[in-house]
């Protein structure tokens, strides 16, 4: 065995060294491409690296140097001042709408023509949220999928045999889970749904009530679409019952999210509602925790709705002022083609490859608790949150509205969904370019 | 002459009057920072005046900023100087520890207060709960926020605490030897010696502070990330974190750096920096006319 890998990492080198004297006669080094990602995590960086190195080793005409910690806000950044990196990935979809309407990630079409790339190849989730009004600038490099995390050993003393389906069971289930010390503050809370915490946001939960956020013309529907008040009249019930106060003097005891004591990792939360993502971190910081993973509970209304859930995930593309352009879109094809990619970062981050075949790759590491995720990434009612103009402000804006809510300031709920309906449509309409003026 | 001044004007130009300039200019157009700026006309004014449903509170909070800290912070100030002026030995030790926190970053101090005043595991909650008083939420409560800021804001009054001390010492003696003469008491000395003499400063001291003010930034930019557990996600941008909680330290700058740098309006941003200009210019004039009555300048000084 040993003498194979020597005898490989021989050729590699005879190999390598060819290519280069090669490549040297028509350029004197390769073509350094920067990417940069979001990741930033110890262990989610080095296998994003390791992906990146097997590419590197195949293309000796390329070096590629790898960026971690990227935020929308470096990207932009980075694009205004001119010098941007060749590949650049965002961990959402929120400002996809800014991107591609700008232009400043480049319309992916003519590449993907060229390279015989099919958009039929991703799911119609990952589709919507890398386009805006129609223009790809972006694909789909995994996807996020969100359920419910929940603690076996808790559920076993508390004597819930199984995770709960319905909304109304998940409060019974939250409320039985709880447990209090002695002076009255919370040991152990069943689940926190405070929107702000951890994972919780709007999009997320309101998809498990039906919530539609905009009609066909684009005008926004939340005072009109029921699942809105009905997700949170839910949500401000279960909030009353720990007391409101109580619940934020809980969280702010709390570890961080991503870090080793991520209250549910040291069983303070009972269940929570996270990310696929999740199940990595549990296996690196505590793999002793005995828990399971399921669909987010549904409106007991909507029981078809079961086994669905909120979609979104890394996208990817070529910034507009980027340089090396095709051997660019080729590190971003393959990225977010090939299925072997696709499986070796799913296996390492534990994200939902985003490719119709690469859910199904046999590379892919089985894993009962990752595996209800790629159910929920396939089920046909899971979606995604409008693609708008004016970006992570449109989501924000109902986040605000729901946080004050939540807190007890808003004593008419319809006829503050319906302002928030107002303000979301005038936001847009301002961020396309101010009021009317064509 | 013109070559003498040349330093000056050049940093001028180009760090005062070219933003001042592209600012007024962008704040007319719509500019998302990626596409060339497209003519908009008052719309960012229109939206800012009547639409905008966050500004409301942005302008309640900063007023609310300015109508506490201000007062409070030249009262400090002063009190620690005039205790300082008196004080017969170890002035220069004392003056050293009041004037130290004006020395802590304030990112480095926001973060320590936060820390400090977390409500289950900081040092102040855990000391109140000893002898039994339930602290409150500080930096995670709506009412208790801007007061926790305010805090802050004391401990590190430390730069105007100087000037002041150095205005103190500054009055002259024979003042106070009259005065002391005609039988005047320490109140009285203070109402008609100490403070008129240094009024030029307190002035100083108040323009400076309200500028400040609505300026409010980078404390509450910390505190509302740290305090709302977001920080950590270096690479999420839901920026639930700013205002938090509830919008309570949302001040005008960090609502106009959310819309100019997070949601990539920088044109509309231009437009808040406008209107955030013309109040400062407004405020300060206020102020400048209305000391006329207040402020005592020596032997015919600016008269």
């Amino acid at each position: 065995m040993k003498r194979v890998a020597l005898f490989a990492a021989l050729v590699a080198v005879v190999v390598g060294a060819a290519a280069a004297v090669a490549g040297g006669a028509r350029q004197a080094s390769p073509t350094k491409l920067t990417v940069w990602v979001g990741w930033s995590a110890g262990h989610e960086l080095t296998v994003f690296k390791q992906v990146a190195a097997e590419y590197d080793k195949a293309h000796p005409d390329i070096t590629l140097s790898i960026v971690g910690g990227i935020t929308d806000t470096k990207i932009v950044a980075a694009i205004r001042s001119g010098q941007a990196p060749d590949v650049v990935s965002s961990f959402n979809s929120y400002n996809v709408g800014i991107y591609c309407g700008t232009g400043a990630w480049r319309d992916l079409a003519p590449f993907m023509a060229k390279s015989h790339i099919k958009a039929s190849m991703f799911p119609a989730a990952t589709l919507y949220y890398t386009q805006y009004e129609g223009k790809r600038c972006a694909l789909p490099l995994l996807a996020d999928t969100y359920g419910l995390y929940y603690n076996k050993t808790l559920f076993k003393k508390a004597g819930i045999t199984q995770p709960p389906k319905t909304m109304s069971e998940l409060a019974a289930d939250a409320k039985k889970l709880t447990q209090k010390n002695k002076d009255g503050s919370f040991k152990v809370v069943g689940l926190d749904p405070m929107i702000g915490f951890y994972e919780n946001v709007p999009e997320r939960w309101v998809a498990a009530f039906g919530g539609k956020w905009t009609d066909a013309k684009g005008n926004s529907t939340l005072a009109t679409s029921p699942g809105w008040a009905k997700w949170l009249t839910w949500h401000k019930s279960l909030l009353d019952w720990y007391g409101y106060k109580n619940l934020v003097k809980f969280q702010a005891g709390l570890g961080d999210e991503f870090s080793s004591s991520m209250a549910f990792e040291i069983g303070k939360l009972a269940m929570v509602m996270d990310g696929e993502w999740r199940v990595a971190f549990i296996q690196n910081e505590h793999p002793e925790l005995n828990y399971g993973t399921a669909p987010l509970p549904v409106d007991d209304a909507h029981p078809e709705l079961y086994g669905s859930g909120y979609i979104n995930g890394t996208i990817i593309g070529l910034p507009k002022n980027g340089g090396h352009v095709d051997q660019a879109w080729d590190l971003v094809k393959y990225l977010t083609t090939n299925t072997h990619a696709l499986a070796v970062l799913s296996n390492g981050l534990r994200n939902v490859p985003s490719t119709s075949a690469s859910t199904h790759s046999k590379e892919l590491t089985p894993d009962s608790h990752f595996a209800p995720f790629l159910k929920i990434f396939a089920h046909p009612k899971s979606g995604t949150s409008p693609i708008t103009a004016s970006g992570q402000s449109y989501i924000n804006l109902v986040q605000q509205f729901v946080i004050k809510y939540q807190a007890g300031k808003v004593k008419d709920l319809a006829a503050g969904l319906r302002d928030t309906d107002k303000q979301l449509d005038a936001q847009v309409k301002q961020a396309k370019g101010g009021g009317g003026v064509p | 002459m013109l070559l003498l001044m040349s330093p000056w004007l050049v940093g001028f130009s180009v760090f005062f009057g070219y933003p001042l300039v592209m600012s007024a200019y962008l704040s007319l157009h719509h500019y998302d920072l990626l596409s060339p700026p497209r003519w908009v006309g008052l719309a960012n004014y229109r939206y800012l005046f009547f639409t905008d449903p966050q500004v409301g509170a942005a302008v309640k909070n900063t007023l609310w900023m300015i109508a506490v800290l201000v007062p409070l912070q030249v009262l400090f100030a002063l009190g620690v100087a005039l205790m300082l002026a008196r004080a017969r030995r170890g002035i220069g030790l004392f003056r050293t520890i009041f004037y130290l926190p004006a020395l802590t970053p304030p990112v480095a101090a926001t973060l320590g207060f936060v820390y400090i005043l977390n409500p289950v595991t900081g040092p102040v909650n855990n000391i109140l709960k000893r002898i039994g008083i339930d602290g409150p939420l500080w930096f995670q409560d709506p009412s208790w926020a801007k007061p926790s800021l305010v805090i802050l804001g004391l401990w590190g009054v430390g730069n105007t605490m100087v000037i002041f001390l150095a205005a103190v010492l500054d009055v002259p003696q024979h003042l106070y030897e009259s005065a002391e003469l005609d039988g005047a008491n320490w109140l009285q000395r203070l109402r008609w010696v100490t403070l008129p003499t240094i009024s030029p400063v307190i002035l100083f001291a108040v323009i400076l502070g309200v500028i400040q003010g609505l300026q409010y930034f980078t404390q509450a930019y910390v505190a509302g990330n740290i305090a709302s557990g977001q920080a950590s996600q270096a690479a999420d941008v839901t920026s639930v974190g700013l205002g938090y909680p509830e919008d309570s330290t949302l001040f005008y700058p960090v609502l106009l750096y959310q819309h100019g740098f997070s949601d990539f309006q920088m044109g509309y941003a231009s437009a808040m920096a406008m209107l955030l200009l013309a109040v400062s210019f407004a405020v300060t004039l206020v102020i400048v006319l209305n000391s006329r009555r207040w402020v005592h300048h020596a032997a015919g000084a600016l008269k």
